[in-house]
């Protein structure tokens, strides 16, 4: 009886995380899907079709069969939807790129750091978390408008003679990007940094690597699984990021994420919209799917 | 002087005066903070040599090592290596290479990698180190294992992996630490006997680390034995067993009993001591204390013979106990007696034959006796 029972309750242990993304993940994705199949109406929703249960099972073919895949033959069409996919994942490649530039050494500096002071220094990374997002982004506005704190620090010191002109440029959404994702970068990486063994490096040192070559063919090597986990941290996120280019870009702008959110705020077109954030979905999910089970196959050989 | 135990090979440069050291601390301390490691040590290592550094965990063996290596530079005092001062010279241009108790093996190279990495660092060309790499192979008989990945190994093919990366550059001098620590008591044997005739075949100098006088007895030519940052007692390991020239080392150094008391007569090579257990001990030895001092002798456990008849010659070093403890090792048994006074003497016997004529039992009154030369007199 009681070894039914665990064996139920370990079985529930692996269910509970299956159900919890069918409901908050696949039940939506379907839902996004179905709409990304119809077409817009003015109407409650603004779609067709709308299916009823009391239209019975022809009702529900019926409504099936009007399903196309019209919408995403529209985002080929214009060069639109396009654009704004490939200066997306430019922006936040770019942005990765420059996260992990600062957040290395950081990571670096931090696993090096005494043993004592470490807790601290981690707080320290993790306490901008502390206020919220939307407020740290307003935050940069003033930092960077042309009247802005930064430009007034460079015009003291005399180091410009006009302010410069940094808000509302792409410049400014690498800024924030940068800013706002650097824990997520940063966490990854020391915990990689900190767990390796410190006789590593002095090994690779005693067989005649001076402390620059130790570390290119010891530690970097061994950090990788921290920098990738952290470029995904940040890549992901920043691709479909919203608030920090409306906010910090420019109307030159165009990010997937603000077209998205034009398509189903101004324009009302939910279908084409759901379609945007499918494509969105496949551009992201699909190679990181490829990635990681490459990943876990090259680990387990 | 007669030889004290087993000798192993006819070399000893530490005995000829002429010999030159090749690596020589002089008067080295290493503080790190507050703390003093090191405390003004000097020691001379001879080339070829089997040099062990034995003491407990603290004591400074494994700063003096990382200070060979160049991990840590001495606060005062210098080290001599091959006739030049290697103060001051980092790790990767020195010209020793160091065995890590965790054995560092880099978890991202396979094994190959892992042995020519040194090699590569040197800009060796390509054919050579496929060459060394596979003699270093064949060495540590893992050339089946070439292209595993650390992980995918036992514990005793990463020791030997570390080892042939170690030895790999053919380096003047090569640092064990606690070499065979993460090993089981039986592949810990094996590989001691291993390590000792590839040290020979090599002709290498190597400095060891550990905290296991088992292994250190084994496998050097020469033991320093350390304390608190300082070196007790340098010496083959059949002078510090049968020598000490402490009680520190006495103690630390296999099983010891210890009889204190004031010496009572003394001639030229002997010496009597009124032990304060109530009977009269007599040590022979070459540098007797004077009458009226008071001494401390030390016996191994082998050495005192239990008997439950009193020997035929009671004339010296017997006294009466009783059996308190006894126990059966298999090839030995270990008694514990006890005297008059209440202190409890160890001593083991061989079980050379499967039946004993004279078998002992607890409480059994027996004669503890040993002779004139088995007893030490320490001195420190």
């Amino acid at each position: 009886m009681s070894k039914a029972l665990s064996a139920l309750s370990s079985r529930l242990v692996i269910i509970i995380p299956f159900v919890w993304l069918l409901i908050f993940f696949l039940a939506p994705f379907f839902i996004v899907f179905r709409i990304s199949l119809s077409t817009t109406a003015i109407a409650m929703p603004p779609y067709t079709p709308v299916f009823d249960l009391a239209d019975g099972i022809s009702g529900i073919l019926e409504g099936i069969r009007e399903f196309s895949f019209d919408n995403y033959v529209w985002l080929t069409q214009d060069a639109l939807y396009f654009n704004a996919y490939i200066s997306s994942l430019t922006i936040a490649a770019i942005s990765t790129f420059l996260t992990l530039l600062i957040a290395y050494p950081v990571a670096y500096g931090m696993a090096q750091a005494p043993r004592s002071i470490r807790p601290t220094l981690l707080m320290l990374v993790i306490l901008p978390f502390w206020t919220s997002f939307l407020i740290r982004v307003y935050a940069w506005i003033a930092i960077l408008k042309p009247e802005g704190l930064l430009n007034q620090l460079l015009l003291f010191l005399g180091v410009i003679d006009s302010p410069l002109v940094i808000l509302n440029t792409n410049t400014a959404i690498y800024i924030g990007i940068v800013y706002s994702y650097l824990p997520f970068m940063v966490l990854p990486i020391y915990s990689a940094l900190e767990k390796m063994d410190g006789s590593l490096v002095e090994a690779a040192q005693d067989l005649g690597c001076t402390p620059t070559t130790a570390f290119w063919k010891v530690t970097f090597p061994l950090s990788l699984p921290g920098v990738v986990a952290g470029c995904m941290l940040v890549f992901i996120p920043a691709v479909g990021e919203f608030v920090i280019p409306d906010l910090l870009g420019g109307s030159e702008t165009l990010m997937i994420g603000k077209t998205l959110w034009n398509e189903f705020n101004a324009n009302r077109d939910w279908p084409v919209s759901s379609a945007v954030a499918i494509i969105l979905l496949m551009i992201l999910v699909v190679p990181i799917m490829f990635f990681q089970n490459a990943q876990t196959k090259s680990e387990g050989r | 002087m007669k030889s004290l135990g087993s000798i192993r090979r006819s070399f000893a440069p530490w005995a000829d005066p002429t010999a030159k050291p090749y690596i020589s601390f002089q008067n080295v301390t290493k503080r790190f903070g507050d703390f003093t490691a090191v405390d003004n040590l000097s020691l001379d290592i001879y080339q070829r040599e089997f040099f062990a550094l034995l003491g407990a965990s603290g004591c400074g063996k494994s700063t003096l090592l990382r200070m060979l290596a160049g991990f840590e530079d001495p606060t005062s005092g210098d080290i001599i290596l091959d006739g030049q001062s290697i103060k001051g010279i980092p790790p990767y241009r020195r010209p020793v290479n160091m065995m890590f108790q965790s054995y560092a093996l880099f978890p991202h190279m396979s094994v190959e990698k892992n042995i020519a990495f040194g090699l590569k660092q040197d800009g060796m060309p390509k054919t050579e180190i496929a060459e060394r790499v596979a003699q270093m192979l064949k060495l540590v008989k893992l050339e089946k294992f070439a292209a595993r990945k650390p992980h995918q190994l036992s514990g005793g093919q990463r020791q030997r992996v570390a080892l042939a990366r170690s030895i790999a550059k053919r380096p003047k001098v090569l640092l064990l630490d606690e070499p065979l620590g993460a090993l089981d008591k039986k592949l810990r044997e094996e590989t001691q006997f291993e390590l000792m005739d590839l040290q020979q075949d090599l002709g290498l100098t190597f400095v060891v680390v550990t905290h296991d006088q088992e292994e250190a007895m084994t496998m050097a030519d020469r033991i320093a034995v350390m304390s608190a940052g300082k070196v007790i007692q340098v010496a083959t390991p059949a002078e510090i067993y049968e020598a000490p020239n402490s009680r520190f080392v006495a103690d630390f150094i296999g099983d010891v009993n210890i009889f204190e008391g004031k010496v009572t007569a003394s001639s030229g090579a002997a010496m009597t001591v009124a032990a304060s257990s109530g009977f009269s001990l007599e040590v022979e030895t070459s540098d007797p204390l004077a009458s009226g001092a008071d001494a401390a002798v030390a016996l191994r456990p082998e050495k005192i013979r239990v008997t439950s008849q009193p020997p035929a010659s009671t004339a010296i070093n017997t006294v009466e106990g009783e059996i308190w403890d006894i126990a059966y090792l298999g090839d030995m048994t270990v008694f514990h007696v006890r005297l008059p006074d209440g202190k409890v003497v160890k001593a083991s016997m061989l079980n050379a034959a499967r039946e004993m004529d004279d078998p002992l039992a607890y409480d059994q009154k027996v004669w503890v006796s040993f002779a004139a030369n088995a007893g030490v007199v320490l001195k420190g």
